[in-house]
């Protein structure tokens, strides 16, 4: 079997949505260099709905692919949709992650809540907290996907 | 166009190599323990070999075991010095930080077995001086086992001088040469050297054969229990065609050592320079002591699978010191252990050349690398926070 389906080696190879906004209204980044994968997520969000969205990844095949498909899984859907989406749904929407690349996924799912986190807190919207889990270091997505 | 550039991972048999094989698989197949004549004709073989191969390292033909490669035969030389020393009351080993797992996992089995293991620094060039060594040793140390050369960076260390010092003070000196045979002019006696792990598809030989060169006298002990091959040091069924092709590829590597040295080498230095020209680039090891086939640098703001993915895209065949490469949460433990940090240590390419690459080839890795580059740095969040200011450039 290849290391990757050929729906990871698309998203990777043509990746969706990438770059940035400018004027964004929400920026979420997880992840650190030193574990080898940093996402960032630039959310447009009018009304609710997330109207654009383009990230920056840092990190191996499955990692920029995991963001491509997070952004078309979360691109015009509303806030509540897109803090929905779990690390779960991207693996399935990718055909699949070898074990060790799980932790890529959830990355993808906190890069989105990381955006929608941000957009609260620039125009002080109240939430709920103990729904954006901080993203500690990457020992703790390993252990996550245990 | 294909490029292999990996030859340090593995090369292709040689025509010559496989010529050597073939007859033993088919034609004469007996077993060389057998006592009529055609498991004699095996037997032969093996002999043959075993001369060729000795005299490539300048020893004797009785003091090359035939082994499965070059892991067995790191595992067997370190064992065997261990037992030899916990015999006298001496279990520390000294050995370096960034040697190949073979060596590192067998000294880290050792240490729970209740070994002292010192693990040198490597300098920031990536070579251990004997000054180092003779620091390190202490009367209780049985064994100092240092590689020839870096399999990561291709960095060569002072082999002979470290070889003096372990000679002087009276210590088993085992060198990984897996690296190095075939590539590098070795000489046993001139080099101080007790023992030598090589391995033949590092030198376009087959897979699954290798050597392990114990001087007369040298402590030797088996891994393997069985039947009294290899002197009763080696058991199991010789690999007869693959322990000929071995020694064919071995002596055509040999006789052409200089001028493939060279017509590499020159390779290897356009390839260097030409990749340098990147921005924020570094060559991990030092630029002159190194192998002649070997490239490796890091790339900062960009993580080593997917540069790995889009070349072998572009026909390219490379490896890298990434965490993501190792399926481990750390990058190579040969860039950590030269100083690099983490951050950078992800982003690293190696490129390993042989005589049958072409300076096509290298024309053709100097177009799509600095273009992969180029393109996963303009997606990565980390080389736009270098790039503004926000974070400090490390290369």
């Amino acid at each position: 079997m290849a290391l990757y389906s050929e729906k990871v080696f698309d998203h990777f190879k043509n990746p969706r949505n990438v770059g940035s906004i400018e004027d964004a209204d929400g920026v979420g980044e997880v992840g650190n260099a030193r574990c080898g994968d940093i996402m960032k997520m630039y959310l447009k969000i009018e009304n609710d709905v997330i109207v654009d969205v383009k990230f920056e990844t840092f990190g191996c095949g499955s990692a920029i692919a995991s963001s491509s498909m997070a952004t078309e899984m979360i691109k015009g859907k509303t806030i509540e949709e897109a803090l929905a989406v779990t690390n779960k749904q991207v693996v399935e929407a990718l055909d699949g992650l070898p074990a060790h690349k799980l932790h890529c996924s959830v990355l993808a799912e906190e890069s989105i809540k990381a955006a929608v986190q941000d957009y609260y807190e620039r125009n002080h919207i109240p939430y709920d907290k103990s729904r954006f889990p901080a993203c500690e270091d990457c020992e703790s997505c390993e252990v996550r996907m245990v | 166009m294909f490029v292999y550039a990996d030859n340090a991972a593995t090369t292709r048999m040689s025509r010559v190599a496989v010529e050597a094989m073939l007859p033993y698989l088919d034609t004469y197949y007996g077993n060389a323990s057998s006592l009529y004549a055609f498991g004699q004709k095996s037997q032969e073989a093996l002999q043959r070999a075993r001369e060729t191969v000795a005299a490539c390292l300048g020893a004797e033909p009785r003091e090359i075991i035939f082994t499965s490669g070059g892991s067995e035969s790191d595992n067997q030389a370190i064992r065997s010095a261990a037992a030899q020393g916990a015999r006298k009351g001496k279990r520390h080993i000294i050995s370096t930080a960034f040697e190949h797992h073979a060596v590192l996992h067998t000294l880290r089995k050792l240490k729970k077995e209740g070994y002292d293991i010192t693990l040198l620094d490597v300098h920031e060039n990536g070579i251990v001086t004997p000054e180092q060594v003779a620091e390190a040793i202490r009367e209780d140390t049985c064994l100092v086992t240092i590689m020839f050369a870096n399999n990561e960076i291709g960095t060569i260390q002072p082999i002979r001088e470290i070889g003096r010092v372990c000679r002087e003070r009276g210590v088993v000196f085992h060198t990984d040469a897996v690296q190095a045979v075939g590539h590098l002019p070795i000489d046993v006696k001139a080099d101080n050297i007790d023992m030598i792990s090589l391995s033949a598809h590092k030198f376009h030989g087959p897979k699954g054969v290798g050597a392990l060169y114990v001087r007369r006298g040298a402590p030797l002990e088996n891994l393997i229990e069985g039947g009294g091959q290899e002197r009763g040091k080696r058991a199991g069924t010789e690999n007869v065609g693959g322990i000929a092709a071995m020694a064919a590829a071995m002596k055509e590597a040999c006789d052409h050592m200089e001028e493939n040295g060279k017509a590499v080498s020159a390779l290897r230095d356009r390839l260097i320079d030409g990749l340098l020209e990147i921005p924020h680039a570094a060559l991990n090891g030092d630029r002159t002591r190194r192998l002649p086939g070997n490239v490796n640098l890091c790339f900062e703001g960009i993580e080593g699978e997917s540069l790995l993915l889009l070349l072998d895209d572009a026909g390219i065949c490379a490896s890298s010191g990434s965490a993501c490469t190792s399926g481990s949460l750390d990058p190579s433990h040969v860039l950590l252990a030269i100083g690099r940090p983490h951050e950078v240590a992800h982003g690293s390419l190696r490129l390993s050349l042989c005589e049958e690459n072409t300076p096509e080839e290298v024309d053709h890795m100097l177009a799509e690398i600095p273009r992969v580059v180029a393109y996963l740095r303009n997606m990565s969040p980390v080389w736009k926070d270098l790039e503004s200011g926000k974070k400090a450039f490390m290369l």
